[in-house]
């Protein structure tokens, strides 16, 4: 995949409307594998749907609610009761005779496309902000440097072409609407618009539960600003600069005030806490009057997040829980619950701490620590983390071991189906094969998680050392 | 000398009785029991035997908590568990609907699904229905000798709403399709007769010959009526005579002596009825004059009666007669051959699974056409004119079928159906993981002239924790029978001449509905490594200590501390001398003198390195002289 990028790069330099191009192309794919999506049978496969983003089970579900029935009746659907009102009526669409899902790949369509195109405006946004501090910093000399590379559309590329996402989208599991919201919410955060940043993360909390823990990241960019390298820099630069023509809002504070510490926007924040609570609001509100007749909210969030926090569906996906939670002992099994998913906090703070000064980053590494970490994990969400790792291209040319992980990715996504067929369908393979797999793509996860984490600290090293010896030449 | 012994306790026995009786005299209601066998030549060369035992007891309170016949641990149940009507059935083999019957009496009432099944009815508060039902099954588990208690868990049983042809919403259903039926079951049974298998009619119950037979069924039926309590006990068994073919396709002869190896002697001396009947079905001339010397067959034992029905006869014989010295040895001998069939239901209800593999599947329900179909649908020309065939299908899933609802399909002569045109009706509860079974109740109005209807509905197979999978967990799991019931259509013999009071007779003329069990279906479900657990635990324990480990290093690493320890390293060989002047070089509180090429960039760092360090050694100090002193003392 770093492989392609690379080419697509080169090519993008050469021709900026190549973009439109590859972007159309893509969609024109999509619609091609839609109509053998009968054949293909991506919605059955447990890497694509999990018990949580099967549209089968939504379909149940809104079958139960149109018989008048709770859709959480019996252990089918998961998902939001909001999204039922939204996607069940396209299950039941009939195309002669048979129920066709053409209306929700089209709808899964839609939002892959609005996805890449937001990433593509949050890119836009960390480009000019790497671009600009790096003139900050004196290390880049012309505004229109070559060296910088268009980390936006190589971000919407990679997502529109990632494997993972177009099997998602084909496959019609609902992750690309989950992802959608949570660009959504981070490209609110990016452009300051706060209305549209805090209905994005309300929606993809209300949607996953998991990106909750993007509040933090989301309220350090709006109160912080965009990615920046740490503010320590710019204090040593301004000592050898006299003048600096800034825009971005991290560098006039720095400017006006010559403090280390780094000015916060309380008024931005207090009022994404402001617009959060709205949404919040319309959401409980929403789903308290399409669950009316049944058992209500409390029914929603027992069979919601209580299903995702007590992984009570043990089928095969390709996270480790399923497998260990089928063997653990009952007596271990809270125990196990609360580690594991304590495991998911503990690592915010410390990660908060250190990466502060990149808001975007520390999101994309949120996502990724979740999508490892969460109980039904499948290749949606990995799509969505790998094409925010597309934003950071210019910081992260250096990482290491991406070769041996971009052959590990390929490798797990081959092996993967192989394992569960041996096991499933032949019966010459046992669970353990499946979760030997489940392993393997694990410990890549937390490969490539590390490796960003590192790459990005060993960037700002660089840019340091880079500075120091910028300041010593100049004296 | 024991049929010595026996002879003197007979009249001892008759004798207290007539004590008994007289004691009681006054009541008009008495405690009665009656027995009856009837045997019936199947199509296909076997022999049907059906025992029925009828015990009625008049209300409780008449007689406090006496009974003389009625069985006193049946009527603590009743009494404990206020259970208004029960059924509990044993079966081992499927009853082969073609060939012995799918409409008549004796086949809706006895042909039952494989294994345990128990449904009850309770005269309880609806919230105290599943607590009543679970202390029921325990009970009758102690009382049966059967894993019956396994029905207790809420995944086992559902509470049919009109399915089940019986309307109550204090009914639960629950059935055991893996129980292994067998002498243990039957002795219990057996033990709620008055005489046993000691004496009358139950003497002929040889275990061997009636467990090699083709079915059994035995039966408890449990009914509160007008008159007190109704228990109605029924054994039937499908056996195959032992004959030698000899070339002329003569049905195979038989006697009860031959079919079970006993014979009967005498009555049971406190039943009140004791009869045994056979039903002929299929003869080539039933007229009165000719059935007892024709050249079809022939009877060694005179009946005592014969009851013409519109499509069988019905020999009565009554076994007063037979004492120790001529034992009641009834045989039959066919002289010609002879061909006929059995009454079918109006469809013959099939059941199987679809798909492969251990990941999803589908069950399919197939009704076909039977030949007794042309004739019902002459018959029953109801609304407008147009023939109809209603059919309640009621199936129970278990919560490890995870069905889904929504891709019921419904094929009527293999061209698939809009819902609505024949499904007019159907509930369903579906399941909970773990918590609750599925039920399903459709009702299906099918044209008469249809030739085949199946029913398809998707399932995905659930994966279970290690804990819940049998010892045997690579067999599979059982998915009960469904049911398929014909509300229109009701079985019963229409006997043409009046009744005299015998109460298997009187039973075979109430209406019962037709109904059909289907196969029980065997699902394999995916298995985890059961060796595995501690394996699973430690490599997913050190997986996640590898994340949390490697990415807190990587967030807490200085590097180009690093780098410049490593350099110091290179440059001085000893570990303990570099560690003493670094020691020596803090006490001064100067920097160490690193000798690097490039000593402007070390410089600057270092000041905020050596403080670490210098803290690191701190603490190391301090800890080695608390462990220095701590273990000097």
């Amino acid at each position: 995949m770093t492989k392609d990028d690379g080419e697509m790069v080169e090519e993008q330099k050469k021709k900026p409307c190549r973009f439109w191009i590859w972007a159309l192309s893509s969609v024109l794919f999509r619609l091609i594998l839609i109509s053998f999506s009968g054949n293909l049978n991506l919605s059955s496969r447990p890497e694509v749907s999990t018990p949580l983003t099967s549209i089968r089970r939504l379909a149940e579900g809104y079958w139960l609610k149109q018989a008048s029935m709770s859709p959480y009746a019996g252990s089918m659907y998961h998902g939001s009761p909001l999204l039922l009102s939204l996607l069940g009526p396209l299950t039941v669409q009939r195309v002669k005779g048979q129920p066709s899902h053409l209306f929700c790949s089209l709808v899964f369509v839609i939002a892959d496309i609005l996805s890449a195109m937001l990433l593509r405006g949050i890119g836009k946004k960390l480009q000019m902000a790497y671009g600009l501090n790096a003139r900050l910093l004196g290390l880049v000399k012309s505004p229109r440097d070559k060296g910088i590379l268009p980390c936006g559309d190589i971000a919407a590329l990679v997502y529109l072409w990632n494997p993972f996402t177009i099997v998602c989208c084909v496959g019609l599991s609902t992750s690309p609407i989950e992802n959608l919201a949570v660009i959504l919410a981070l490209n609110g955060a990016v452009t300051r618009r706060v209305p549209l940043a805090a209905f994005g993360l309300v929606m993809a909390t209300h949607l996953s539960l998991y990106p909750a823990i993007l509040t933090i990241p989301v309220i350090f960019l709006l109160g912080y600003g965009l990615d920046a390298p740490p503010l320590k820099l710019f204090l040593q630069t301004r000592n050898v600069e006299s003048e600096n023509r800034s825009t971005s809002s991290a560098s006039k504070q720095a400017k006006s005030k010559p403090t280390a510490h780094l000015p916060f926007l309380w008024k931005t924040v207090v009022h994404f806490v402001f617009w959060v609570l709205v949404w919040s609001l319309c959401v409980v509100v929403l789903c308290s009057l399409s669950l009316s007749k049944h058992g209500g909210l409390e029914e929603m969030f027992r069979r919601t997040y209580g299903f995702i926090l007590s992984i009570e569906d043990l089928s095969p996906n390709i996270g480790v829980f399923w497998y260990f939670f089928a063997e653990v002992f009952d007596f271990f099994r809270n125990f196990f619950l609360i580690v594991f998913h304590v495991n998911i906090l503990f690592m915010l703070l410390p990660l908060a701490i250190r990466l502060k000064h990149r808001p975007c980053f520390l999101a994309f590494i949120f996502l990724a620590i979740s999508s490892l970490l969460k109980s039904y994990p499948s290749v949606g969400d990995s799509a969505l983390y790998l094409s925010l790792w597309a934003l950071f291209v210019n910081e992260l040319a250096d990482m290491k071991f991406s070769f041996f992980l971009f052959c590990g990715y390929l490798g797990v996504s081959l092996l993967s189906p192989v394992m569960h067929n041996l096991w499933i369908w032949r019966g010459t393979g046992n669970a353990n094969f499946y979760f030997g797999n489940a392993i393997g793509y694990a410990c890549f996860q937390i490969v490539f998680v590390v490796e960003s984490v590192s790459a990005m600290l060993n960037h700002d090293r660089a840019l340091k050392r880079c500075n120091s010896n910028h300041q010593k030449v100049e004296n | 000398m024991a049929r010595t012994v026996l002879t003197w306790w007979i009249p001892l026995l008759i004798l207290q009785s007539f004590l008994l009786a007289i004691a009681f005299g006054s009541n008009e209601v008495e405690e009665e029991f009656s027995e009856s066998l009837l045997l019936k030549p199947l199509p296909d060369r076997k022999v049907l035997a059906h025992f029925h035992f009828e015990n009625r007891a008049p209300p409780s309170n008449s007689h406090g908590r006496h009974h003389h016949l009625f069985p006193k641990a049946i009527s603590q149940l009743v009494q404990k568990f206020r259970v208004k009507e029960m059924e509990l059935s044993f079966t081992q083999g499927r009853w082969n609907h073609e060939h012995w019957g799918g409409s008549d009496t004796l086949s809706s009432m006895n042909a039952k699904p494989v294994g345990v099944e128990l449904w009850a009815v309770f005269d309880v508060p609806r919230s105290e229905v599943d607590t009543s039902w679970k202390n029921l099954t325990h009970a009758l588990s102690g009382l049966f000798c059967a894993s019956i208690n396994f029905l207790e868990s809420s995944t086992s049983y559902a509470a049919p709403t009109w399915g089940f042809g019986r309307s109550s919403d204090k009914l639960r259903y629950g059935s055991l399709p893996r129980e292994a039926v067998c002498t243990e079951n039957l002795t219990p049974w057996l033990k709620l007769l008055p005489c046993r298998d000691k004496d009358g009619i139950s003497a002929l119950m040889n275990r061997p010959s009636v467990y090699r037979g083709f079915y059994h069924s035995q039966r408890l039926h449990l009914s509160m009526i007008d008159s007190g309590m109704l228990l109605e006990q029924s054994l039937t068994v499908v056996l195959q005579p032992d004959t030698v073919y000899d070339g002329k396709d003569l049905q195979p002869s038989w006697s009860l002596s031959s079919l079970f190896g006993r014979k009967v002697v005498g009555k049971c001396v406190l039943a009140k009825s004791s009869n045994v009947y056979l039903q002929m079905e299929g003869l080539a001339h039933p007229e009165a004059h000719t059935l007892l010397k024709n050249e079809e067959f022939e009877l060694s034992i005179k009946p005592d009666r014969t009851l013409r029905e519109t499509s069988s006869v019905l020999f009565i014989f009554d076994i007063d007669k037979s004492s120790d010295s001529e034992p009641f040895d009834l045989s039959l001998t066919w002289k010609l051959p002879s061909k006929w069939s059995c009454q079918q239901a109006p469809l013959h209800a099939s059941r199987f699974l679809m798909g492969s593999g251990n990941e999803r599947g589908a069950i399919a329900i197939l009704l076909k056409a039977t030949e007794s179909q042309d004739k019902l649908s002459g018959k029953d020309i109801t609304n407008g004119g147009r023939c109809r065939i209603k059919a309640n299908v009621f199936q129970i899933f278990p919560w490890y079928v995870k069905v889904y609802y929504h891709t019921l399909q419904i094929f009527v002569d293999q061209q698939q159906n809009t819902s609505s045109e024949v499904l007019k009706k159907i509930n369903v509860s579906p399941s909970a993981d773990k918590m609750s079974s599925g039920m399903m109740e459709m009702m299906l109005e099918l044209p008469c002239e249809v030739k085949s209807v199946a029913i398809s509905i998707e399932y995905d197979k659930g994966f279970l924790h290690i804990d819940e999978y049998p010892p045997d967990a690579n067999q599979g799991f059982d998915i009960p029978s469904a049911l398929i019931s014909f509300p229109d259509h009701h079985a019963s013999l229409d006997f043409k001449e009046e009744l005299s009071t015998l109460p298997l007779l009187s039973k075979f003329k109430d209406k019962s509905l037709v109904r059909s069990y289907t196969e029980v279906l065997l699902v394999p479900l995916t298995t985890p490594d059961f060796s595995m657990p501690y394996n699973v635990i430690t490599i997913t324990c050190t997986v996640f200590a590898l994340y949390f480990g490697s990415l807190l290093n990587a967030l807490r690493r200085r590097i180009g501390e690093e780098e410049r320890f490593l350099k110091s390293k290179g440059k001085k060989t000893g570990g303990l001398k570099q560690l003493l002047s670094r020691f020596t070089a803090k006490i001064r509180g100067r920097p160490v003198e690193s000798p690097s090429s490039e000593p402007t960039a070390a410089a600057q760092s270092s000041v905020l390195s050596s403080k670490l360090l210098f803290k690191i050694i701190l603490v190391a100090g301090v800890a080695a002289a608390w462990q220095y002193f701590s273990t000097d003392k």
